[in-house]
């Protein structure tokens, strides 16, 4: 006997560069805005799950909001670590163990790639003294093995990424609004061929929450709009698969775990990717956009350089991708990341998106994150 | 004389050097480096294996900026000239991840070509040259 978990509060500290404000208090002003919405009581929460990189206990928040003496936990599942609190705090109300749970993502990078060493995910020290631990790297060489593969031109990497840009600037909590042109676009620095600077996104600092019940319970707790979490799947590389810090691939290829996590999810969800309104893909960078639309099973590979060139991506479009920006626009806190995409989601279900508002009252939203060391999480959302 | 970046992982400076990858006697798989687990089937019945020197580039992009955090190379950050970097596949034994020798984006093409070479890399802490590995275009 399982039972429909609903979300009832939504919570987004803003993205981008707050000085010296910690990581932890980012945390607790998402808590503190989740429970504003949902119009609850720290004391009605049951349990939390916490998500963080740089923190190490980002579940401590509990100091800051309240020390009700819940069950609260930290999960870390490096860009998927967002999707895997909501994942938790979801089937442990599905199991029935407790009835109102809180998901928090919190970050607060220092500027640049990020920095580790090899072992951290398992691989030799040489894989790093040699230049290659770099996740952009691996984007790069994805992006233009897709790109020659799928008949993918440049200047569709170039709109993806200005298209987030544009939604940006529609997002006050986004970290970079202001619009950029295909040209500034195509022009900045070559990164890693072909994806230029402003193709990628940023870490940077943030946090995001999410309060979730059973549904049952919802409208006693809230009078705000029901969402339900209708799956939430989580998947790693299989053998045969290229993914970001990798010494070797074999020669038998096998497909990436987005479109494992993806297919699993819409199969739980009884939904099918033509049932979607709203979709959050994980855009690293733009190239990694154009994939997913493709291995979440919105288009066929080799489709996007018409949907793009057709606008079919923009919020007002049949497929509306990343309406708050994404990553290119918001950064990435990697804790917090995926419960931005949540937030989204949320806010376009309910219809409160202000002037980047799908049209047509959008009842199925998706949310797809990537990242390394190979792992990836398909969550589905709907009224 | 000159060593490896990794003493394990290849057999430099033989003439015609190899790299040494892993293969597991149990199904076959070919990994690289060696490590003690299949990673197909989980097996720990895996034994040296010579991988092949040359092959054919299965996917490619540049590095365009210092890697920076455990990085060996002495180059200037400031200077940093982009380096051509491939998923090299090696006969139809493995692919491999490397440097290539060849870094103009309009130079190197999906499908070329390729063949190991150990290039020199930097100078450690008792003067020795310390090469790397690398793929050059055949």
């Amino acid at each position: 006997m399982t039972t429909d978990v609903a979300i009832i509060g939504v919570g987004l500290h803003p993205f981008g560069r707050f000085g010296d404000k910690p990581c932890m208090q980012m945390g607790a002003d998402a808590i503190g805005l989740a429970m504003d919405d949902a119009g609850i009581d720290w004391n009605q929460i049951e349990f939390g799950i916490a998500g963080s990189n740089e923190v190490g206990s980002p579940d401590s928040v509990t100091r800051l909001v309240g020390l009700t003496g819940i069950p609260f936990m930290s999960v870390f599942n490096a860009c998927a670590t967002s999707a895997s609190a909501i994942k938790t705090v979801a089937d442990t109300i599905r199991l029935g163990t407790y009835d109102i749970g809180i998901a928090v993502g919190m970050d607060k990078h220092p500027r640049g790639a990020f920095t580790a060493p090899p072992s951290f995910v398992g691989l030799p020290d040489w894989y790093g003294e040699n230049g290659q631990f770099l996740t952009t790297k691996f984007f790069g060489m994805k992006a233009n093995r897709y790109c020659e593969t799928n008949g993918i031109s440049h200047s569709t990497l170039a709109k993806v990424a200005a298209k987030n840009y544009r939604n940006g600037s529609k997002n006050e909590k986004a970290f970079r609004r202001t619009p950029m042109s295909e040209e500034e676009i195509l022009g900045s620095m070559m990164l890693n061929y072909p994806l230029t600077q402003y193709m990628f996104c940023a870490p940077d600092e943030g946090a995001a929450a999410v309060i979730m019940c059973r549904a049952d319970l919802a409208e006693k707790l809230t009078s705000n709009k029901p969402v339900y979490v209708r799956a939430s799947e989580v998947r790693t590389r299989k053998y045969g698969t290229y993914e970001v810090h990798a010494t070797d691939a074999p020669i038998e290829e096998d497909v990436s775990p987005t479109v494992y996590a993806s297919q699993a999810a819409f199969d739980v969800a009884g939904i099918g990717p033509d049932d979607v309104d709203v979709i959050q893909l994980q855009d690293t960078d733009a190239g990694a956009e154009v994939i997913h639309m493709a291995e979440t099973g919105f288009c066929e590979h080799g489709d996007q350089e018409k949907l793009l060139a057709d606008g079919a991506t923009e919020i007002d479009g049949p497929l509306p991708v990343n309406t708050d920006g994404g990553l290119i626009a918001n950064g990435e806190p990697i804790g917090a990341s995926g419960l931005r995409q949540a937030n989204e989601i949320v806010r376009q279900l309910r219809g409160e998106s202000g002037e980047r508002q799908v049209p047509g009252d959008p009842k199925v939203g998706f949310a797809q994150v990537y990242g390394a060391p190979g792992v990836a999480a398909a969550t589905i959302f709907s009224t | 004389m000159a060593r490896a970046i990794a003493p394990d992982i290849s057999n430099f400076p033989a003439d015609d050097a190899q790299l040494i990858g892993g293969r597991c006697a149990d199904c076959n798989a070919i990994m690289f480096p060696i490590q003690e687990r299949c990673q197909r089937c989980s097996h720990k019945n895996v034994s040296e294996e010579l991988l092949p020197r040359r092959g054919t580039v299965a996917a490619w992009t540049t590095q365009g900026f210092h890697p920076g955090f455990g990085y060996l190379g002495t180059e200037d950050p400031k200077e940093w000239k982009p380096i051509g970097m491939g998923l090299v596949q090696l006969g139809d034994v493995i692919k491999v991840e490397g440097r290539l020798t060849e870094s103009d984006p309009a130079k190197i093409k999906t499908g070329m070509e390729v063949e190991l070479t150990f290039i020199p890399f930097y100078t450690d802490d008792d003067g020795e040259e310390v090469h790397t590995f690398a793929f050059q275009p055949v």
